[in-house]
């Protein structure tokens, strides 16, 4: 490979980590993702110097409708499908890397005739099983956020053994295809074992658990393609597919230590099933109603007040009218904030991601570990489709499943709004005793209806 | 190929993840979504195995079928990635 080429991949390889640097501060974020776009266009451009003039039609026709269907989604997607469209796109990479491992091996044992090397062997391996997996487990994850495969946990007895047993046939299979790598049986079984591991991976995890999920799913579409640079023994590939695979490890650590569980936990699945039994027994809750108009009086009457947003607020696509209570409160001279907990919604940062789509400053947006203190000097706290984050049980409950994870302390404040569809429990399965608490409302409804009506309340008085 | 040109790449490997580990735990919150469609879009750097496989090693049928699937779908990450990240930094004001 020419010196030039490998010069052009270099710049590619800086730009890439330039653009994630930017990317870490909101005000040159922008910036970061055309530095990470350019080194993405210098990396294609570079490749196709060395490629056949022969084949310049079939890749310009793949680029085509790659390129119109990617822009499609990218214009068409809802910023509440985000998760879903993440995950998808998680699916594409590892394919691409799967189809690009197998590519090189049947040239290679079929076309060539000459056996790939054991680097080579290992990676082709290694590449089929990571993006394997990453692909059918994406699949997965997408048809289980979109709501076409049922959100909560499939799990049955022997699962565990099964994917115990896979993993050992993908071992045996390797191996063999190692000793005798112009034999394509055993890459198909390869093909197969990994494709069905991915599934089975995938469907015992519940919907809530879906950030984990996609966040390692994204790591797992990087160290995919990194696995293919070894293949192909090609610099760029690794240094991005490591940059990919890093991201994804430090968002998954992130989502796991803010639900107060080990990946393993996660992975292992079937959360929120069994919990039932005992919680069930405990006391009944008794609940407080409250009507539109008094939430209206109360919002009126407050000085401070805090939204805890969840994913009930996307899918009740509440964030344009809560923009409006927030313009309502501010006419007041009332101050309006964001409380947001790491794991609300279905994918790291999602409701800062929708908060942004209804133009809301992100600045009013704050974390939970700064906002906590502030709660008992709040006087109102609205919660829109959120309920195991601010669930006190968390806090002093040993017996609960979700003892121990970080909450947002919404129950200090003077009074709490809590708009919710109905008394579902939460994604854990757990009672929120939060509901029973002598400063909790309950406001019924679907939570763009209901905050619809109080915001005309509002601008009424 | 040889145990050196393997070191090197081992080397590339290990650097460039603890340099990832070092850019993305500075990332905030606030952008988690973005990074994540941002490296989607990166992930497509697959793209440039796929132009290879459309080519070179792509004289029998399946091995230039499945460069050109790989070719599609690395397209696919890499401009709706971009696109998407984009349309969503757009949103990220200050007032």
């Amino acid at each position: 490979m020419s010196i030039l080429i490998q010069v052009a991949y270099l710049i590619s390889s800086i730009l890439f980590v330039l653009g994630i640097k930017k990317l870490g501060k909101t005000k040159s974020a922008r910036e970061g993702n055309v530095y990470s776009a350019v080194g993405m266009l210098i990396a294609i451009a570079a490749t196709l110097y060395t490629v056949n003039i022969l084949s310049f039609v079939e890749i310009f026709i793949c680029i085509l409708i790659g390129g119109a269907i990617g822009l499609y989604v990218s214009k068409k997607v809802e910023m509440t499908k985000i998760p879903e469209m993440v995950a998808l796109f998680n699916g594409f990479g590892g394919l691409a890397s799967f189809a690009v491992a197998l590519s090189d091996y049947f040239f290679k044992t079929q076309a060539v005739n000459t056996y790939p090397d054991s680097v080579n062997s290992i990676s082709i391996i290694v590449s089929v099983l990571i993006g394997g997996v990453t692909f059918t487990g994406s699949m997965i994850a997408f048809l289980k956020l979109d709501g076409k495969v049922s959100g909560s946990p499939i799990t049955f007895k022997g699962q565990h053994l099964l994917n115990l047993i896979l993993l050992i046939a993908f071992g045996v299979a390797g191996t063999l295809t190692f000793m005798n790598p112009g034999d394509p049986t055993f890459m198909i079984a390869l093909i197969v074992i990994s494709l069905l591991l991915g599934i089975l991976t995938v469907i015992p995890i519940g919907g809530a658990d879906m950030p984990v999920v996609i966040s390692l799913l994204n790591s797992y579409s990087g160290m995919a393609a990194c696995a293919t640079g070894f293949i192909l023994n090609n610099n760029v590939l690794i240094v991005a597919g490591s940059l990919v695979g890093a991201s994804g490890i430090i968002l998954t650590q992130i989502m796991c230590k803010a639900m107060n569980r080990s990946l393993t936990n996660v992975l292992l699945g079937g959360f929120g099933q069994a919990v039932s039994g005992p919680a069930a027994d405990g006391p009944q809750i008794v609940v407080k109603e409250i009507g539109v108009e008094e939430t209206a009086m109360l919002f009126d009457s407050a000085s401070s007040v805090i939204v805890v947003p969840g994913y009930g607020m996307a899918v009740a696509q509440a964030q344009h009218v809560i923009r409006e209570l927030m313009e309502q409160c501010e006419k007041r001279n009332i101050e309006f904030k964001f409380a947001i907990h790491p794991v609300a919604g279905r994918m790291p940062g999602h409701m800062n991601v929708l908060l942004a789509e209804a133009n809301i400053s992100y600045d009013k947006l704050i974390e939970m570990e700064s906002i906590n203190d502030e709660f008992p000097n709040t006087d109102l706290v609205l919660i829109v489709g959120a309920n195991d984050v601010v669930n006190p049980a968390a806090r002093n409950n040993p017996q609960s499943p979700i003892y121990g994870m970080p909450i947002l302390n919404a129950d200090k404040a003077r009074t709490v709004i809590v708009c919710k569809r109905s008394m579902g429990k939460g994604y854990a399965g757990v009672e929120n005793e939060l509901f029973g608490y002598p400063n909790c409302l309950m406001l019924f409804g679907d939570a763009k209806q209901t905050i619809t009506k109080v915001v005309s309340e509002m601008k009424e008085m | 190929m040889s145990s050196e040109a393997l070191i090197i790449l081992i080397y590339i490997l290990v650097l460039a993840s603890f340099l990832g580990f070092e850019l993305i735990s500075k990332v905030p919150p606030t952008l988690h979504t973005p990074l994540m469609s941002g490296s989607n879009a990166i992930s497509g750097i697959t793209i440039v195995g796929a132009l290879l496989a459309c080519n070179e090693m792509g004289y029998t049928t399946i091995s230039k079928w499945l460069g050109m699937i790989a070719l599609i779908l690395a397209t696919i990450n890499v401009v709706g990635g971009y696109a998407v990240t984009d349309r969503m930094l757009k949103m990220f004001k200050k007032k």
